[in-house]
C-alpha cells in the first residue's frame, strides 16, 4: 500500500536508470541520510557516537572494499586488515612527515599505499583462483604485519611499535569532539559508498562481475583480465586503506600493527558473508551485524538480570553471549545463505504487492 | 500489552534503584573473562573486586561511602575496552573514578580520551612505560613498577647472582619476546645496558600466540647464552618452558616478566616449568592479614569471585587485591581532601593518586607487608615505586626468593623523560609545571 510506484513513471533514460528508481526509496534514503546527518549529532550521545557508530562506519567501508573484489570481482582475500593496516600507517607517515598536509590527503595517501601493495599482492590472481588465491593473500597478512612490526620508519622509531594519530583539522576546524569525528567518517564513508555504486553499475563494474561469473568467457569477450583484476584490488585496497586510517585517526586514535590481525581480516569476510556478497547495503547489514550485534548482546544480558533479577557468574554470561552470536549466524546462513541484502529485497518485493498479493 | 508493562515497570523500578543510591563511588571493572587471556583478566577482576567487597561488608565502604563496580568483557581487544570504557564513563553518581585497563593496547587507546575525559587509568605493570611522567601524561599511572624498570631490575638480578654487575662482560643475554607493542617495550632499555655492562643482547620475537616455538629454542641452543628473559603472554609461557626442557636449557637461567610469572603460566608446562624465576611486584599467598579478611568477609559468606576455590591467594588474585588496594588508597586521599563520605570525581581521584603514599606503618595497617611494595606517587613520577621481588616455581607453588629490589632509577628515568618529551612534542602539549600544583 504504502510501497507502491504505480503511477510513476520514467520518460527519459536518465530516470530510468537512477540508483533509487522508485520514489519511496529515493525519500527512505534523503531522511536516513539527514538522520544521520543531523539528528545524530544532535541527539545521540557520547557512547553512541563514539563507541558504536563510528566504528560500524569503519568496518562498513572496509567490508565494501572487500565486498567490490569478493562479491562484485569475485576474488577472494583474506588480507582486508593489512590493507587497512597499511593505511593507518601511511596516513600517519603522511601527516608526519609532510607539513601542512590536509588530513584527507593523508587519507588519500594511505588508501593510494594500500593500493599499491594491493596491485603487488593481486598479481597471483592472474594464475590462481579461489582457494589458493585466499593464500597467497595470507601471505599480504602476515608480511605487511611482520613489516610494520620490524621497520622502525613506519612508526617513526616508537620504541614499542605502536603510533598514536596526530590532531587532524579540517578546512581549519579542529576533529576532536565524537561529533565532529563521526561527521567526518560519516561524510568520507558516503562519498565512498556512492562512488562505489556508481562504479559498480559503469563498465568496470559489469566487467568485474563478468570475470566473477566465468573469467574465460569474459575474456572471450573482450575484456582485459589482468587489467580488471588488478583494478579490483587496487580499489578495494584503497577502499580498505582509508578505513583503517579512519579507524586510527577518527575512532582507536592509537593503534599498534596488532589491530590488523588475521582476526579482523576473517571478521570483515564475516561482515560480508552475512550482509550479502556483492551488495554495497549488504556491507552496511553485515558491518551492523557482526560490531553492535554483540554488544547488543552484552547489555541485553544485563538487562534480563536487573529485569529477572537474577544474577549469573559473568563468565557464564560472556561465554554464553558468544554461543547466541555463533549460532545465529549458522541460522542465518541456513535460512538465507545470500545474506542480510538479499532478506531486504524479499521483503521488498513483498511489501510492493502488500496487502494484495495476488 | 501486559507483559510489556511489568516489563517497563521492572526496568523502571531497576532505574530507580540506580538513581537513589547517591552515596556511592563506581569503579569500572572492563576486564576480560573468556578468550585465550581468560585467567589473567578473570583472576586481576576477581582480585579487585574481591578487594573492594571484602571492604564494602567490613567498612561499610570508603566513611560510609559504598564501592559499585560493573562487568564489561573487553575480550582483551581494543576496540571492545574503548566500547567498555565509553559506556562506563558517564554511570552515576560521579562518572567513572578509574579505569584498570589490564592490557598494554588497551591502554594506549585510551591515554587520549581518558585524558580529554578527565578519567584516571591506571596501567598497573603495563602500559606505556614513558607514562610515567605525570607532567606530559596527567590521566595515566602506569604505579608501582614498569617495563622499563623491571628490566633493569632483571638485569641487575642476573648480574647478582653472577657475582657483580663486572661479571657481565662478555656474557649473552637472550631476550625471548611475544611480537607485540608489549613485547617489544624493554627492548631499547636492554640495548642501553648493554652498552653499559659490555653484555651481547639477541632479541628473538615469537609471533602471537605463541604455541610454536621450537625454531626460537633451537637457535638459543646455538647461541649457549647465560641467561634467557622470557617477555611472553598468555600460552606462550608454558610453550617456551617445555621448548627449553627439550633442548635441556637451565630453567634456572630463565628470568620472566611478571605477565610471565602465574601460576597459569607454569602449570601446563608441568615438571619442565621446575626452577624457573619471574619477576613480579605482587607476591602470591592467601596468610596475608588481608586475604584473611577478603576471606572471612567475603568468601565465606558465599560472595566471592572465584569458584574455583584453588585461584584464591594466586599471583593474579593477589595482584587484584593490589590493584583493590591502590585504587581504594587513592579514594581516601581525595576524599579527605575533598570531603570525606562524599563520592569524587575523576579529576579528584587524579589528585588522589598522585598523594598515594604507602609507606610501611601504611601497609601493616592495610594488612598487606609483603603482598606489595612501598609506593609514593607524586605529580613528577607516576612510577611511584619500581621495586620488584623474584620468585621461583618449586614444581608445585612460587616460592619468593628475593627482596624487593632497586631499579636503575636513572637510566629509566632518562628515557621516561625523553620519551615523553617526544610525545609532547608530536601532540603540541605543554608538561605541566609540578611546583605549581596544588598540594
Amino acid at each position: 500500500m504504502l510501497y507502491r510506484e504505480a503511477g510513476q513513471f520514467r520518460s527519459t533514460y536518465a530516470e530510468d536508470q537512477q540508483i533509487f528508481p522508485i520514489r519511496q526509496d529515493r525519500i527512505a534514503m534523503a531522511a536516513l541520510l539527514v538522520v544521520a546527518f543531523v539528528a545524530v549529532p544532535l541527539f545521540g550521545d557520547q557512547y553512541w557516537l563514539s563507541a558504536i557508530l563510528t566504528p560500524f562506519l569503519i568496518l562498513a567501508l572496509a567490508a565494501l572494499g572487500l565486498n567490490i573484489l569478493t562479491g562484485y570481482a569475485g576474488q577472494l582475500s583474506l588480507g582486508t586488515a593489512a590493507f587497512m593496516g597499511i593505511g593507518a600507517f601511511m596516513a600517519y607517515n603522511a601527516m608526519l612527515r609532510v607539513p601542512h598536509m590536509p588530513i584527507l590527503g593523508g587519507f588519500i595517501v594511505g588508501g593510494l599505499s594500500a593500493a599499491a601493495v594491493g596491485i603487488v599482492f593481486g598479481l597471483p590472481s592472474l594464475r590462481i583462483k579461489g582457494f589458493y588465491l585466499a593464500v597467497a593473500t595470507l601471505a599480504c597478512q602476515f608480511f605487511v604485519l611482520w613489516a610494520l612490526n620490524r621497520v622502525g620508519w613506519f612508526s617513526n622509531y616508537s620504541s614499542s611499535g605502536v603510533i598514536s594519530a596526530q590532531q587532524i583539522q579540517l578546512f581549519g576546524y579542529p576533529i576532536v569532539t565524537p561529533e565532529a569525528k563521526y561527521l567526518l567518517t560519516l561524510g568520507v564513508v558516503v562519498v565512498m559508498a556512492l562512488a562505489a555504486k556508481n562504479l559498480m553499475r559503469s563498465e568496470t563494474g559489469r566487467a568485474f562481475m563478468a570475470v566473477r561469473d566465468m573469467d574465460v568467457a569474459a575474456s572471450v569477450i573482450g575484456i582485459p583480465m589482468m587489467k580488471t583484476k588488478l583494478l579490483a584490488f587496487a580499489i578495494s585496497s584503497f577502499y580498505c586503506g582509508v578505513a583503517g586510517a579512519l579507524y586510527a585517526y577518527t575512532y582507536l586514535g592509537t593503534v599498534e600493527p596488532e589491530a590488523f590481525t588475521l582476526d579482523l581480516s576473517f571478521r570483515v569476510l564475516f561482515m560480508i558473508i552475512i550482509g550479502g556478497v556483492g551488495s554495497i547495503l549488504g556491507s552496511f547489514l553485515g558491518a551492523a551485524f557482526i560490531t553492535l550485534f554483540p554488544i547488543f548482546l552484552n547489555l541485553a544480558s544485563k538487562w534480563l538480570e536487573h529485569a529477572l533479577g537474577i544474577e549469573m557468574s559473568h563468565a557464564v554470561v560472556s561465554n554464553t553471549e558468544a554461543m547466541i552470536f555463533g549460532a545465529l549466524i549458522i541460522l542465518f546462513l541456513i535460512v538465507e545463505p545470500n545474506g542480510l541484502a538479499r532478506l531486504w529485497q524479499i521483503t521488498k518485493e513483498k511489501l510492493r504487492l502488500w496487502p494484495f498479493p495476488h | 500489552m501486559k507483559r510489556t508493562t511489568i516489563a517497563a515497570a521492572a526496568f523502571g523500578l531497576a532505574l530507580a534503584g540506580v538513581a537513589s543510591a547517591q552515596n556511592e563511588q563506581f569503579v569500572p571493572a572492563n576486564f576480560y573473562w573468556v578468550g585465550p587471556y581468560a585467567p589473567g583478566g578473570s583472576g586481576f577482576g576477581g582480585g579487585i573486586i574481591d578487594y573492594m567487597q571484602m571492604l564494602n561488608e567490613r567498612d561499610g565502604g570508603i566513611n560510609g561511602v559504598r564501592l559499585t563496580w560493573e562487568k564489561c568483557e573487553t575480550e582483551y581487544n581494543n576496540a571492545r575496552g574503548v566500547e567498555c570504557y565509553e559506556r562506563t564513563k558517564k554511570h552515576p553518581p560521579t562518572g567513572a573514578t578509574v579505569i584498570h585497563p589490564l592490557s598494554t593496547g588497551i591502554t594506549y587507546s585510551l591515554i587520549e580520551k581518558a585524558t580529554a575525559d578527565k578519567i584516571p587509568v591506571i596501567s598497573m605493570g603495563y602500559g606505556r612505560t614513558s607514562a610515567a611522567d605525570g607532567r606530559v601524561f596527567p590521566y595515566v599511572f602506569p604505579l608501582i613498577t614498569t617495563y622499563w624498570s623491571q628490566a633493569t631490575v632483571m638485569v641487575k638480578y642476573m648480574g647478582q647472582k653472577m657475582g657483580g654487575m663486572d661479571k657481565w662482560k662478555g656474557k649473552k643475554l637472550v631476550i625471548v619476546y611475544h611480537d607485540s607493542a608489549y613485547g617489544k617495550e624493554p627492548i631499547p632499555v636492554l640495548t642501553d645496558m648493554a652498552k653499559q655492562y659490555g653484555y651481547e643482547l639477541t632479541t628473538i620475537a615469537v609471533p602471537h600466540p605463541g604455541n610454536e616455538q621450537q625454531a626460537q629454542w633451537l637457535q638459543i641452543r646455538q647461541l649457549k647464552p647465560d641467561w634467557v628473559i622470557l617477555w611472553g603472554w598468555g600460552v606462550m609461557n608454558p610453550t617456551a618452558l617445555k621448548a627449553a626442557a627439550k633442548i635441556a636449557y637451565p630453567r634456572e637461567k630463565i628470568v620472566g616478566v611478571w605477565w610471565s610469572g602465574a601460576e597459569e603460566d607454569v602449570l601446563p608446562a608441568g615438571s619442565a616449568a621446575k626452577g624457573y624465576i619471574s619477576a613480579g611486584f605482587n607476591a602470591p599467598g592467601s596468610d596475608f592479614p588481608v586475604m584473611k579478611d577478603i576471606k572471612k568477609y567475603v568468601y565465606d559468606k558465599g560472595k566471592g569471585e572465584f569458584e574455583d576455590k584453588a585461584r584464591f591467594g594466586s599471583i593474579y588474585h593477589t595482584r587484584g587485591v593490589v590493584a583493590g588496594i591502590v585504587t581504594v588508597e587513592a579514594i581516601r586521599n581525595a576524599q579527605a581532601k575533598f570531603g570525606k563520605g562524599k563520592p569524587i570525581t575523576g579529576e579528584q581521584m587524579r589528585w588522589g593518586i598522585e598523594h598515594i603514599n604507602i609507606d610501611d606503618k601504611r601497609l601493616k595497617e592495610l594488612g598487606a607487608t609483603g603482598l606489595m611494595p612501598t609506593l609514593k606517587v607524586s605529580c613528577l613520577d607516576h612510577e611511584g615505586s619500581g621495586l620488584v621481588k623474584f620468585q621461583q616455581w618449586d614444581g608445585a607453588k612460587w616460592k619468593v626468593i628475593s627482596d624487593w629490589m632497586e631499579p636503575d632509577r636513572k637510566l629509566v628515568r632518562d628515557k621516561v623523560e625523553a620519551d615523553a618529551a617526544q610525545y609532547a612534542k608530536e601532540k603540541g602539549l605543554t608538561p605541566r609545571d609540578c611546583s605549581k600544583e596544588a598540594m
